[in-house]
């Protein structure tokens, strides 16, 4: 397995309300942050995350090439996901050895509609989507499987989101919300607060193979291990209180071959967080969204990608030796990936990217 | 045109535009032809002939609704169909206050996932359950049918609970006498005193009046009459309407009526609710001469006297030989 490492990260300065840009200007500035952090204006490839219906216009992630500069054509791709997925066709691409850098993006300004109807698109046409059902009301069911109203789960519940907020007041890029309160149901048992803010943002990110990783950052965050799995679409087919899909990608990617100093998990709504601590067997004092994660921020499509770039920052900070990124895409956390990043690769050989390795560092 | 400059702008400042913004939308009219494929196709026929269908895979579970894999494999699944339902069982819910406009209900419900009988998946769909005090993991469901069944998933429009209760209409009616020592007991009363009979056996004095004595079965030969005033002994705070208290809050309590041995049940009136204790000396508030009847109504409450509290024998309420 070639090693591939982020080298560069940014995000916008995301809001909780349309400010007037377009996606291409929004996405603009986080582009050229990257490229002038790494000296890059060309890259091997690059591939982007998003979706036409936030917008609700075709092709609409066509327009967002503008922000980049194609000309003369680059080697692009897409994908309607989020860009976190994106970042996985950009490693596979990178496996392939005859390129060395990929710039991957993704956007989303989900203040421009109703995203909890928008997201009723993405279920099947013939047994779900037809009913109607919104996004709050199909994570509340996954709630109720969970714990549903339970004095224990609420609390767990609060806690997650209080610390969230709390984290993301901290966070420069993340919204100012306050603690929770109020007792009053979205859709029972979910509150208001448990549902990730809407969001507009961007974000963008650079990998880079090889002898060109180290060039270009002095702590390149290595990808050690990345691996997503997915389970059945209809959510009646699905035990709605686990994840087992979240749980085999992040043992493929070797998620407990070391210690897990930071976990950015993509929690969008307060219950998926013990759900995916669970399936992910992190550690006890592993620190979970540091960054706020999603109930801070959400910029649909780049939010996946951004817990990617938010556990390589600590990485390329020197803040953190291991840590580990999850996205999520689909209903009640149907398709996971894990990502695995690691600081100081010398001692690795390069052949055997997955070892215990990580275990023997603190 | 600039646009007016809005109201206090400061004067020769430029108007701030509103910003430019335009609505959008994005619709297939009469909605997105799909082709159903042979599988989900039968599910929907059935479903319009008001049958509920589900697909065997070959490690013999029953999918409903019908997918073309088993999820568990990715193998096709067989060609048998089985009829399941139409009644099932919710397995978790989720309760919608604030309908939307595309959801199935116009009134508060309950998304569910409900496990078919004969089914070995759940099917998610809406539940008719009135509120969420109704529903409970286990409540037994059946389909509420569309009028005109088209063959698609709304042509059940929603689940509704099983009957698990009915009314059942109960009212008859009585001639009802006080018989003979609540008959002078309420005369007493009529004419503003309390009366009591005391069991000479016994030494008790007990007020209602009573003909014979609850402890040793005597016949009571004495009358005795007992103030009106009394301590209470134990009390309870309604929070519930009763036509016959005043207002809500009210306090009942237990009186012990001076010169009696056995409290007396009776409203505390002329109080705040919260200031109510044992130990409280009450007298009884009578309606004036000329509204007395032969009934209780005669005394509209025992109000607090302003003495100090008495204290209860043996710390604890309650009469007793």
């Amino acid at each position: 397995m070639r090693e591939v490492a982020i080298v560069a990260f940014a995000q916008t300065v995301h809001t909780g309300h349309d400010t007037g840009l377009t996606e291409a200007e929004m996405l603009h500035p986080v582009i050229d942050e990257v490229q002038r952090a790494t000296g890059l204006t060309r890259f091997g490839f690059t591939c982007s995350g998003s979706c036409d219906y936030l917008a609700g216009a075709p092709f609409s992630f066509v327009s967002a090439l503008d922000a980049l500069g194609a000309w003369p054509p680059i080697s692009e791709s897409h994908v309607e996901m989020d860009a976190a997925f994106a970042l996985y066709e950009a490693w596979v691409r990178l496996q392939h050895g005859d390129i060395d850098s990929a710039l991957v993006y993704g956007f989303g300004k989900s203040s421009m509609s109703d995203l909890r109807e928008i997201m009723t698109l993405q279920l099947d046409p013939y047994y779900l989507a037809p009913l109607g059902l919104d996004q709050v009301s199909y994570a509340a069911l996954q709630a109720a499987a969970l714990g549903g109203d339970r004095a224990d789960h609420r609390g767990a519940l609060d806690e997650i989101v209080r610390r969230s907020r709390a984290d993301g007041r901290a966070n420069p890029h993340a919204l100012d919300l306050p603690d929770p309160s109020g007792t009053d149901d979205e859709v029972a048992p979910l509150r208001p607060y448990d549902i990730a803010p809407i969001t507009d943002g961007a974000a963008a990110v650079v990998l880079a193979a090889g002898d060109l990783a180290r060039e270009l950052a002095a702590t390149p965050a290595y990808i050690r291990g990345i691996a997503h799995r997915i389970e059945p679409h209809y959510l009646g087919m699905r035990d709605l209180a686990r994840s087992p899909s979240a749980a085999d990608a992040a043992r493929a990617a070797g998620v407990g071959k070391g210690p897990v100093d930071v976990a950015e998990l993509h929690v969008q709504f307060s219950h998926e967080e013990l759900i995916l601590r669970e399936a992910l067997e992190l550690p006890e004092d592993t620190v979970i969204n540091p960054s706020g994660g999603p109930l801070a921020a959400n910029p649909v499509m780049a939010t996946g990608l951004i817990r990617i770039g938010e556990a390589a920052r600590r990485i390329l900070d020197g803040g953190a030796r291991r840590a580990v990124a999850h996205a999520s895409s689909g209903p009640c956390l149907q398709h996971n990936l894990v990502t695995v990043l690691e600081s100081a690769l010398e001692s690795v050989p390069e052949s055997a990217p997955e070892t215990q390795e990580g275990a023997d560092r603190g | 045109m600039p646009s007016e400059a809005p109201s206090g702008a400061p004067s020769g400042a430029r108007a701030v535009p509103e910003p430019l913004e335009a609505r959008h939308v994005l619709e297939f009219p009469g909605g997105y032809t799909r082709t159903t494929g042979p599988v989900i196709g039968r599910f929907l026929t059935e479903l319009r002939d008001r049958r509920i269908v589900g697909v065997r895979t070959a490690g013999a579970r029953v999918l409903v609704p019908p997918l073309e894999y088993d999820p568990a494999t990715g193998e096709a699944v067989t060609g048998e169909y089985v009829e399941v339902g139409p009644a099932g069982t919710v397995q978790s819910w989720a309760w919608v206050n604030t309908p939307r406009a595309g959801h199935p209900l116009d009134r508060p419900f309950a998304w569910a996932t409900i496990k078919l009988d004969g089914a070995d998946t759940s099917l998610v769909h809406a539940v008719d359950a009135g509120g969420p005090k109704a529903m409970r993991p286990g409540l037994r469901v059946r389909p509420r049918w569309r009028a005109e069944p088209s063959g698609h998933i709304t042509d059940i429009e929603c689940f509704v609970p099983e009957v698990t209760v009915m009314a059942a209409p109960v009212r008859a009616e009585y001639r009802v006498r006080p018989g003979r020592a609540l008959t002078r007991f309420l005369e007493g009363v009529r004419d503003g005193v309390f009366v009591g009979g005391r069991c000479a056996r016994c030494d008790q004095v007990y007020v209602p009046y009573r003909i014979s004595c609850p402890a040793c079965g005597s016949v009571i030969e004495e009358e005795r009459e007992v103030a009106d005033t009394g301590t209470v002994e134990t009390f309870a705070i309604n929070n519930l309407p009763d036509p016959r208290a005043p207002e809500v809050p009210f306090v009942s309590a237990y009186i012990l009526l001076d010169g009696a041995d056995i409290p007396m049940l009776g409203l505390v009136g002329g109080v705040p609710a919260h200031e109510v204790r044992q130990g409280m000396r009450v007298r009884a508030v009578w309606v004036p001469p000329e509204e007395r009847t032969m009934s209780m109504t005669n005394i509209r409450w025992f109000a607090p006297t302003g003495e100090p509290d008495a204290d209860l024998p043996g710390g604890a309420a309650g009469g007793g030989a």
